[in-house]
């Protein structure tokens, strides 16, 4: 068991959670990803991690309620435990000296490119960040971006707080303004990422993007987790999860991640309510 | 009485019925089956049966007490050598070791060691009783073992029995690798892997699931804190693609996700286990190694209506055990021979609807020594499909090998090792299994993790 040790309810479906695990805590690096199983019928799903603390021996993920697993880790308090806990998993972020570089987080996403930003700030990058949501409730971590960034950009698709529109919109103009920009990172659903490698293609500016996909065991066993770069068949799990967001195929991306749409309806039906209808 | 020439047959689900379920096909022998059985046996002095055996266990002492009804007696006879006998019984490829061997099999069917085996561990397991393995006192070393499958699980045993202290590293949630995630329930019943496994934690082996070496430690790390050797057994977990165009389409999955999601995950419960899979209507599995029937056996009992082996070579040249192939045909798998996938195409969602094919013949002899299949030109045709499984083979996975510094590697990828003792080019470092040969039986596996905990003893003892 892997004891949940704090709980926080960021929004009513964005949800913070920190986990007692020592030896993955002792490892983990900033661009990795852990994965969790509920219990004995649960699903091995991936979790970016947002942060981890070596001393507490404990690593924080942040997570959106967007399915039938989501939601029941979301229902856990703290004190409750996890069946597993495996990590870390996949390529670290390459952190150097670049210069200028630009984080963007969109949604939840915000929550893995801050252990990102704090590392390519504590390796002396000027750290230009921008962060995003649909509305200002689901706007997460903007006093701890702040902390760890030169300068930090807001903006919500609804207006109600920062720039109205989208973090692109930011990017677009920060590439402008500044230039000389060394790297871009950007987080978040896909179709976000996807606006993010567009709108720095014609800038030039090399830009990594963390896939997110399908995972079953994400130790490179499977080959759920494919994605093509640059017309080359990848798996995320362990060539990834960040890759080139210029040279990703975003349509099989997007297709990939949807692939059990129709089995999500069925899970979520079956166990409405809480009363599980398929025992 | 005068002598069967024919084995004692197995009972086994009916086809029609168990294509719908995935409990064991073979049910096993009854206590009168197995006895009669072992009648059969002529106890010869030379009892050749014993050079077939990777891990040596003396098959002529454990039948000859079976034969006096010793069932206890003949159960440990086996476990002497034999850490797994439940599995082994199941799995083995008897008919390409030690039945192959039997002085039997020279005019008639040979004695059915491996049915014997299973019907003596079962009644082991039934009883609930811990065997009667021994223990040499502790010697104050330290082993890590890296992998929970056949090879890691027998060195593991053995190298507990010798008085060491073992940790076993495994990377999954449950211990038992392949046996667990590779091979379906309907062959190898998971309980049973499960209770196996526990025999060996009740030598005092310690097994730590979700333990990725490569990232969570490493083997240097290991030997840095307090193990005073290593062993890798990490097998053939990288899944091999065909480098064809539509491979990532959706429904096109490698063996090792098709059999993990139902044989781990249990997909074949859902949804009250929470892993989904999808099978449609028509199944094409390429390739026709074990893993292949696997997959195609296990497509229709997750529902789909046809269920095809494709493969590019002729039935002769097919890899899987003969058994395997047996209870596919009879279970209704169609087989596509001299034929393989050249292109997948998909609908506008991008979801596989079918593969266009190309017909092969037979040429030379090849480097494996099978005839080489070469494209016939102009012959390629359409195979509308649902679902495809590609199980063409697996390679080894590079986790540990990247972060092992000085590991020397073999032109396939695989570690080079020592056949004799799996010693590598590392120091205190051992190797065996898949890892080492590439994809290839459980049994074989076992043999080399045997070998392999021998050397440790002696070079701990030595040290």
């Amino acid at each position: 068991m892997y004891r949940i040790v704090k709980k926080e309810v960021m929004s009513p479906v964005i949800k913070l959670m920190e986990v007692e695990a020592p030896a993955v805590a002792a490892k983990a690096r900033a661009g990795q990803f852990i994965i969790l199983r509920l219990d004995e019928e649960g699903e091995r799903i991936p979790l970016t991690i947002a942060d981890f603390n070596r001393s507490r021996g404990t690593i924080t993920t942040i997570f959106q309620e967007v399915g039938y697993t989501t939601q029941r880790l979301g229902a856990l308090e703290a004190g409750d435990g996890l069946a597993d806990f495996v990590g870390p998993l996949g390529q670290p972020s390459e952190i150097e000296n670049y210069g200028r570089v630009i984080c963007v987080g969109g949604g939840v996403g915000v929550a893995p490119v801050y252990p990102i930003a704090r590392a390519l700030k504590e390796a002396g990058n000027e750290v230009i960040s921008i962060i995003g949501a649909r509305t200002k409730e689901l706007l997460i971590w903007e006093d701890k971006m702040r902390a760890v960034s030169d300068e930090l950009l807001v903006a919500t698709d609804d207006g109600s707080y920062g720039h109205h529109g989208f973090v692109t919109d930011l990017l677009k103009q920060v590439l402008e303004e500044k230039g000389n920009v060394a790297r871009v990172w950007g987080i978040g659903p896909v179709v976000m990422m996807r606006a993010v490698a567009e709108t720095t293609r014609p800038f030039g500016v090399p830009t990594i993007v963390s896939m997110n996909p399908i995972m079953v065991d994400g130790t490179g066993m499977c080959g759920a987790c494919r994605v093509s770069v640059g017309g080359e068949t990848k798996f995320a799990c362990v060539d990834g999860p960040e890759f080139d967001g210029h040279q990703v195929d975003w349509q099989l991306a997007l297709r990939r991640m949807n692939m059990y749409k129709d089995e999500e309806q069925r899970i979520l039906a079956a166990h409405e309510g809480g009363d599980c209808k398929c025992h | 009485m005068p002598l069967n020439p024919k084995k004692t047959p197995m009972p086994s689900q009916d086809p029609k019925e168990r294509i719908h379920n995935f409990n064991e096909v073979a049910r096993g022998y009854t206590r009168e089956m197995a006895l009669a059985e072992a009648e059969r046996c002529l106890q010869c002095k030379k009892s050749p049966c014993r050079q077939g055996c990777p891990v040596e266990v003396d098959i002529p002492a454990f039948i000859a007490r079976l034969k006096e009804q010793d069932f206890d007696g003949a159960i440990n006879k086996i476990k002497e050598k034999n850490n797994l006998p439940a599995i082994c019984g199941r799995v083995c490829p008897q008919e390409s070791q030690c039945e192959k061997y039997c002085t039997l099999a020279k005019k008639h069917e040979p004695v059915g060691i491996g049915r014997l085996e299973r019907y003596l561990a079962d009644y082991q397991l039934a009883k609930g009783e811990p065997s009667g393995m021994e223990k040499a006192p502790a010697s104050g070393f330290k082993v890590a073992v890296i992998g929970s499958g056949p090879a890691g699980l027998t060195a593991a045993a053995d190298l507990a029995r010798m008085g060491h202290q073992v940790t076993v590293l495994e990377a999954l949630h449950v211990p038992g690798g392949v046996l667990m995630y590779g091979i379906p329930e309907f062959r190898l019943p998971k309980k049973i892997v499960q209770q196996e496994i526990d025999t060996i934690r009740r030598l005092g082996v310690e097994i730590r699931t979700n333990a990725v070496v490569g990232k969570l430690t490493t083997v240097d790390e290991l030997l840095e804190n307090g193990y005073d050797a290593v062993f890798i057994g990490t097998g053939a977990g990288l899944p091999h693609f065909m480098g064809i165009p539509g491979e990532n389409l959706l429904g096109v999955y490698s063996a090792n996700e098709f059999l993990t999601r139902t044989n781990l995950m249990k997909a074949y419960l859902f949804p009250r286990y929470a892993t989904p899979i999808k099978v449609g209507r028509r199944v094409a599995v390429i390739g026709a190694g074990n893993v292949a029937m696997d997959a195609a056996r296990t497509a229709l009992r997750l529902g789909a209506e046809e269920s095809y082996i494709v493969y590019r070579r002729s039935a002769a040249e097919m890899p899987a055990r003969k058994e395997e192939i047996e209870h596919a045909e009879e279970e209704g798998v169609q087989f596509h021979l001299l034929t393989s996938p050249v292109k997948f195409y998909g609908d506008d969602r991008g979801v596989v609807t079918g593969m266009t094919c190309q017909r092969f013949e037979l040429g030379e002899p090849d480097a494996s020594g099978r005839r080489r299949p070469v494209p016939i030109p102009g012959s390629e045709y359409e195979m509308p499909i649902d679902t495809v499984v590609i199980a063409i083979g697996q390679g080894p996975n590079p986790l540990v090998l990247q972060t092992t510094p000085g590991l020397e590697l073999t032109r396939k990828g695989t570690i080079a090792a020592d056949e004799a003792t799996g010693a590598t080019s590392r120091k205190g470092v051992f190797a065996g299994g898949d890892i080492v040969t590439g994809a290839a039986t459980v049994i074989l596996a076992m043999g080399a993790g045997k070998a392999a905990a021998r050397a440790i003893d002696k070079y701990l003892r030595e040290k």
